[in-house]
């Protein structure tokens, strides 16, 4: 399979009043063509800051990349002009927002508003344009669009105007869509009836999805590839399977157990973690996750882990993983599930040089 | 849109009725009438003076007696200037001054939007601190010492401009330009501060997703947003501008509004007063009326029709 996109070494900072923000520290992960990769992590763990950064969205100053390369279909768009990076937004690249009840202009028709890009992108006529637009509608599940697309986004409901949005970005046949927690504020039928429709758009087009969430839920339905954010950094990736039934990261961990199942409806079990994220500003020396981390030893607070393989897709950071850390059980709630899962390497190794 | 103009104009009849009832008793209550000054006049002669103009009657037939002519737009004759009525001196000067305003409200408008629109795409750059300083400059000069600035660059010294009449066009440019200066600075500050605000908005992080050029998503997407504050701002400040500048028109020597009501009031012409009250009550009236209809055609959000529409 052929990559679309490669993040190497991905750092991204926000100068602020109170210093500096570390948003996203030293961040690695590839996208495969027709691949689907969730990011999961709890908020503020730099989950929109890294996805926006690949479009380069982040508003720049207070933002700034401060080291790595990204990768869009091998070509580097780190360095790109704002001018440059045009012809990459909306027509290569698409993103749906967190909140589409503040993502569309309130005084534009959502017509315009899908037309815009296609205008640009693919100069088409304005009547042209608005047959796309109608059509796009249609196709996310919008009943009579002829007459929705000259209505305002008011005029539209929370669940339809995240459709619309959809249709916005999908408009232009993007090669990689991104969908920032595009059902977070849409109430649980809703948000299965979106998900259904994107991974239907997705075998139509086979676009490559990078989806974002905090809801492990939602990724066992959406995604191939996991990857696990905490403080700005990736510390755990894998196939779904090996993020559900072989977790490595005592954080991995802790999102498992607060994650309600259906086999186990025993809530009582649910355990959220306890303790606050890390101050980015000044990130904590060592394993950004060891003040929260009931396993973390004496080297959490000193050193920062290094990443581990378990598999030819599986990587966790964490000095767990270490030969000479001492074995340790997971939470009961993790462990019912646990599996062995026959890609695994016999012993976990150690990557050199980051990744 | 009818039935929502029908109804906007009874409300103003009904607020004209209480603004023209108040600055009648308002006035009434003030100590002194149209005939006191300086030199004493002997009682006989006030007393005839009083009863030619009817200030003897009982208020309430003084008052029945102006609403009814107000109602016929009359305002009647002024006290001071004996041969004129209080309509002429209205329809003199109106036009005057409403040419001066408008030509100002121009200026101060398209200057305002360019330099707020200019400081907020450049926020924190030179261009926003050269806008800026503009913008404190006309705020905080007052209009006289700018008039005479003005006057004193463009008409003595370099003999550009005439120094003061209003004859012919040129005439119009200085007296413009001193009265837009405040408001400029102004809408500036206000097309800034709201711009600023339009451009964190998360929509426009949406046009920018969409590889929508920095000068289309301004055009488009920000400026139309942005513009709200300014239209309100609008109503009250065209209203105060084309009924007159008292300063202004002092200063170029124009016969506009803004003078007869300065003078009235120190005159206590009465008739003089309530007139101009009146008559600049309901340039406000529809100008903040305008407004609103100017905001209804903005914003689909606010429906001034009423149904038809949505839903
Ligand atoms: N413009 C900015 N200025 C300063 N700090 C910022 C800015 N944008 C983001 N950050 C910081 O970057 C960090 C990561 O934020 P980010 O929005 O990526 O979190 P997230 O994982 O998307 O969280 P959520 O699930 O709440 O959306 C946070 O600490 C946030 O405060
Ligand atoms: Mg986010």
């Amino acid at each position: 399979m052929e990559k679309i996109l490669e993040v190497k070494d991905l750092s991204v900072s926000f100068q602020t009043y109170g210093g500096e923000v570390q948003a996203v520290r030293n961040v690695n992960f590839d996208l495969y063509k027709g691949e689907t990769l969730a990011i999961v992590g709890e908020s503020g763990s730099g989950k929109s800051v890294t996805t926006q950064t690949i479009m380069k969205l982040i508003p720049m100053p207070p933002g700034k990349i401060k080291s790595g390369q990204i990768l869009f279909e091998g070509k580097d768009i780190v360095p790109l002009s704002d001018k440059q990076m045009e012809k990459v937004r909306g027509k290569e690249i698409s993103m749906i927002f967190q909140d589409p009840m503040t993502s569309l202009n309130p005084t534009m028709k959502i017509g315009r508003q899908i037309m815009e890009g296609l205008i640009k992108h693919q100069n088409m006529s304005t009547s042209s344009a608005k047959e796309r637009a109608i059509e796009m509608l249609r196709l996310v599940g919008i009943p009579m669009p002829e007459r929705r697309v000259n209505q305002y986004p008011h005029e539209f409901s929370g669940g339809m105007r995240q459709r619309a949005m959809i249709a916005i970005a999908l408009a232009a046949n993007p090669k990689l869509l991104i969908a920032d927690e595009p059902t977070t504020a849409l109430d649980v039928t809703i948000q299965a009836q979106i998900l259904e429709l994107m991974k239907d758009l997705q075998s139509k087009m086979n676009t490559s999805i990078i989806f974002i969430t905090h809801d492990l839920g939602v990724v066992a339905n959406v995604a191939d590839r996991v990857a696990v954010m905490y403080g700005g950094q990736i510390v755990e990736t894998g196939t779904v399977d090996e993020i559900f039934y072989d977790p490595r990261h005592p954080y991995t961990w802790g999102l498992l157990a607060s994650m309600p199942s259906l086999e186990n409806d025993d809530k009582s079990e649910l355990a959220a973690i306890p303790g606050t994220p890390p101050d980015l500003t000044n990130p904590p020396k060592g394993d950004a996750f060891a003040a929260r981390n009931p396993y973390a030893m004496q080297i959490d607070f000193e050193e920062e882990p290094p990443l581990f393989q378990i598999s030819e897709t599986h990587f966790a950071k964490t000095w767990l993983l270490h030969p000479d850390a001492p074995a340790v059980e997971p939470p009961d709630a993790v462990k019912r599930r646990m599996r062995k899962l026959s890609s695994t390497f016999d012993k976990p190794v150690l990557v050199k040089g980051g990744k | 849109m009818a039935k929502y103009i029908t109804r906007r104009l009874i409300y103003m009849v009904v607020s004209l009725y209480l603004i023209v009832t108040a600055t009648f008793f308002l006035m009434r209550l003030a100590p002194g009438n149209p005939f006191t000054s300086e030199k004493k006049l002997p009682p006989e002669i006030e007393a005839a003076l009083n009863e030619h103009f009817g200030l003897n009657d009982p208020w309430y037939a003084q008052y029945g007696d102006y609403l009814l002519r107000i109602a016929q737009w009359d305002f009647g004759p002024s006290f001071k200037y004996k041969t004129r009525t209080v309509n002429d001196l209205i329809s003199e000067g109106f036009p005057v001054s409403l040419a001066l305003g408008a030509q100002a409200i121009l200026i101060a408008l398209a200057l305002g939007l360019i330099l707020g629109i200019i400081a907020a795409l450049y926020h924190n750059k030179w261009q926003d601190y050269g806008a800026m300083i503009i913008a404190v400059l006309g705020i905080s000069v007052p209009s006289f010492i700018m008039a005479t600035v003005l006057q004193y660059f463009f008409a003595i010294k370099w003999g550009l401009l005439p120094v003061a009449r209003w004859d012919s066009f040129m005439h119009t440019i200085l007296p413009s330009l001193a009265l837009a200066a405040s408001p400029m600075a102004f809408i500036a500050r206000l097309t800034r501060s709201s711009m600023l605000e339009v451009l964190a908005n998360d929509y426009i992080r949406t046009a920018k997703s969409k590889g929508l050029s920095k000068g289309v998503i301004t055009v488009k997407h920000a400026i139309r947003n942005a513009l709200l504050p300014v239209v309100s701002y609008m109503g009250p400040l065209s209203a105060g501008i084309i009924t007159g500048s008292f300063v202004i028109e002092r200063i170029f020597g124009i016969p506009g509004l803004g003078s007869h009501f300065v003078t009235s009031i120190s005159n206590r012409d009465y008739t003089v007063i309530m007139g101009v009250t009146v008559f600049y009550s309901i340039i406000l009236l529809v100008s903040i009326l305008l407004v609103d209809i100017a905001y209804g055609l903005i914003d689909p959000r606010i429906k001034i029709a009423g149904g038809k529409k949505g839903e």
